[in-house]
């Protein structure tokens, strides 16, 4: 998988759980539940549809991690290249 | 006994003037240079601000709101995150006698809005950027609403918080205040119709201090972390008010709640008394037993948990986990303070809400012929029903004296809660005796939901629900009727979550909207929400005495 389809599968994810999120003005290095207004359910409905979709499980510890749009594109990207 | 002498009793002071004020038993009497807020800052960094220079923080708060033209009874909002300046804010209104109303940050324009019209805000002290992106498109219907101080940056018609606080003088004496006199403002939801503003008094503070005793074993010099947002009437009465008044040091953080983050600041604060929710208890038992057990919490000497009933296994996951059980208690906006409690010292029976704690007396009610009746026979299920006149208990539904009435009847306060009293006195929560939805603790109103989703161009009729949910315990699930001749579509789907969301904030909007061809109404065409409610759950629709069980704890 490649990352600009993680990129595009993180956003469409996004989308559907904060539809009123504007995507295109977010700076993808920055927090996103700070510059969505996403609250911790939104997150954790985020970490739920990547899990589903991707097979990519995010333990609690992490999601500091994934925290901004580059941050959880790279974590997903680097846990589907890691040997299972 | 004479009122000093009531007081003395309690572990107050009192105005040296006579009379009695929240703020003066929270910082004048102990202005030390003991650490009253310790804030962690979300970038990282902190803040320790002590007893001293709190009190002299909430003086200039005091003059700045005098400068202003404020007088005793006009009503100071809040809406930010946890920042020093909010403690300032609340403890400063308090001294100069103005009613203290914190709105919850993630909040949207019209839960915000509908507040702040109510409660007639004269003040509300923000951040930029919660003004710009909610309230200052609302300024125009709020003409109650005469100026907004921003705690950061700056933005047309409004104050910059250290032109105005920080300049102001620090030299300020609490008027005598009658403890009668109104103080804290709490919006809490009903079934039907706007948010009720429930409001207190300075007398309330005798049960802040002695609950935070009893309930909580706070001891002047504890530290103490209460996980709650001041947005909600525990990060007030417990989170402000009860812990300055003992003398311990608050814990403050600011971020939102991250699993590492926590047991850091369990570890490196030596965090002696905790007071959490079951969903953030929930969250912490997800990421699993080992990242407590690695941690040092020798420190933690008791833990306590409020917001909706605890379910056993994570009562003994605390114990296991993290050394301490769990103590569940049992109150709301309207009690002020902790009613019914596990205490310390005496067995906790996990599951239950605990007994009622000196002072307050509690019972079981049912109707019979028209009068309500106590229920004396243990495991008997009825309304949890409490005798008024403790000090904490609301004085008015603010603009809403019949409610308020309603809620008493035949020499009893009636919760709303359907709850049972076990042989040895413990109470037990059955369910809610309404449509009040709990998420996370908090109470959301249906009526408040439904009114949003028809503001919609496509909807027609709308009705929410609490959907059963692993760590919140119930989420918010809309159904809405659309228009005739309107399509359904994917983008409909979403144009109307997007709507809920702005409208309401993520706190308060539905996280699941399903679109059905009707709503079950009874003939008078009121709608049926817990049929609905069964339908999701699977149940059978005619049982309803199988809805109220099902409510509260789900696993």
């Amino acid at each position: 998988m490649t990352e600009e389809t993680i990129r595009a599968f993180v956003r469409r994810a996004i989308e559907d759980i904060a539809p009123d999120a504007d995507l295109d003005a977010l700076d993808p290095r920055a927090s996103l539940r700070e510059e969505l207004d996403l609250d911790s359910m939104d997150f954790l409905a985020l970490v739920r549809a990547i899990h589903a979709a991707l097979g990519v499980a995010i333990p609690e510890t992490d999601y500091a991690k994934i925290d901004s749009l580059d941050g959880c594109v790279a974590y997903v990207l680097r846990a589907l290249a890691a040997p299972a | 006994m004479t009122e000093h002498d009531v007081l003395a009793e309690a572990g107050l002071d009192g105005l040296p003037g006579g009379g009695l004020n929240i703020a003066y038993e929270a910082l004048d009497r102990h202005a030390t240079d003991r650490v009253a807020l310790r804030w962690l800052a979300k970038a990282g960094g902190r803040e320790d601000v002590t007893y001293a220079e709190l009190r002299r923080r909430s003086a200039r708060f005091a003059n700045a709101m005098a400068s202003l033209g404020l007088s005793p009874g006009d009503a100071v909002f809040v809406l930010s995150g946890r920042v020093p300046e909010l403690y300032v804010t609340a403890l400063g209104a308090l001294r100069a006698q103005l009613v203290f109303c914190p709105l919850f940050a993630a909040f949207g324009p019209e839960p915000i809005r509908v507040r702040l019209a109510e409660g007639r805000g004269r003040v509300l002290v923000t951040t930029q950027r919660q003004y710009e992106r909610k309230v200052a498109a609302l300024r125009s219907s709020l003409p109650d609403l005469a100026h907004v101080i921003l705690i950061d940056g700056e933005a047309e018609g409004c104050l910059g918080w250290s032109a105005l606080v920080g300049a102001a003088s620090d030299a300020h004496t609490i008027a005598p205040t009658d403890p009668e006199t109104p103080a804290l403002l709490h919006f809490t939801s009903g079934t039907t119709g706007a948010p009720k503003g429930a409001l207190h008094v300075h007398g309330a503070v005798v049960h802040h201090h002695q609950s935070a005793r009893h309930a909580l074993d706070l001891r002047p010099g504890d530290t103490y972390w209460c996980t709650a947002d001041p947005g909600w009437v525990t990060g007030t009465s417990y989170g402000i008010i009860a812990p300055l008044t003992v003398g311990v040091t608050m814990i403050v953080d600011e971020a939102e709640m991250d699993v590492e983050r926590w047991y850091t600041i369990l570890e490196e604060e030596r965090v002696e008394v905790w007071y959490t929710s079951p969903t953030a208890i929930r969250v912490l038992i997800r990421a699993g037993e080992a990242l407590a057990r690695r941690r040092d919490l020798s420190r933690l000497r008791f833990a306590a948990s409020v917001g909706e009933p605890l379910d056993p296994e994570s009562v003994v996951w605390g114990e296991r986990a993290l050394g301490r059980p769990f103590h569940d208690n049992w109150w709301q906006t309207e009690t002020g303070g902790i009613m019914i409690a596990n205490v310390p010292g005496a067995p906790i029976k996990p599951g239950s809400m605990g007994k009622p704690l000196p002072g307050v007396e509690a019972a079981i009610v049912e109707e019979r012929g028209g009068a309500l009746v106590e229920v004396t026979a243990p495991g008997v299920e009825g309304e949890l029903a409490l005798r008024p006149g403790w000090p904490s208990m609301m004085r008015a539904y603010l603009n809403a004296p019949e409610r308020y009435a309603k809620c008493f009847r035949d020499g009893w306060y009636l919760s709303g809660d359907r709850a049972k009293r076990d042989a040895d006195g413990y109470f037990w929560f059955v369910g809610r005796a309404d449509d009040i939805i709990k998420s996370a603790g908090h109470l959301i109103g249906p009526f408040e939901v439904e009114s949003a989703l028809v503001e919609h161009a496509a909807v027609a009729e709308a009705a929410a629900i609490g959907k059963p949910d692993a760590v919140a315990g119930e989420i918010v699930k809309a159904f809405v009727v659309l228009h005739q001749g309107v399509e359904r579509s994917a983008a409909l789907d979403r144009d109307l979550m997007a709507h809920a969301r702005r409208r309401l904030g993520p706190a308060v909007a539905p996280r699941e909207i399903a679109i059905v061809e009707e709503l079950p109404k009874t003939r008078s065409g009121k709608v049926l929400r817990r049929l609905l409610r069964a339908r999701e759950l699977g149940l059978p629709e005619g049982d309803t005495s199988t809805l109220l069980t099902s409510k509260g704890d789900e696993p």
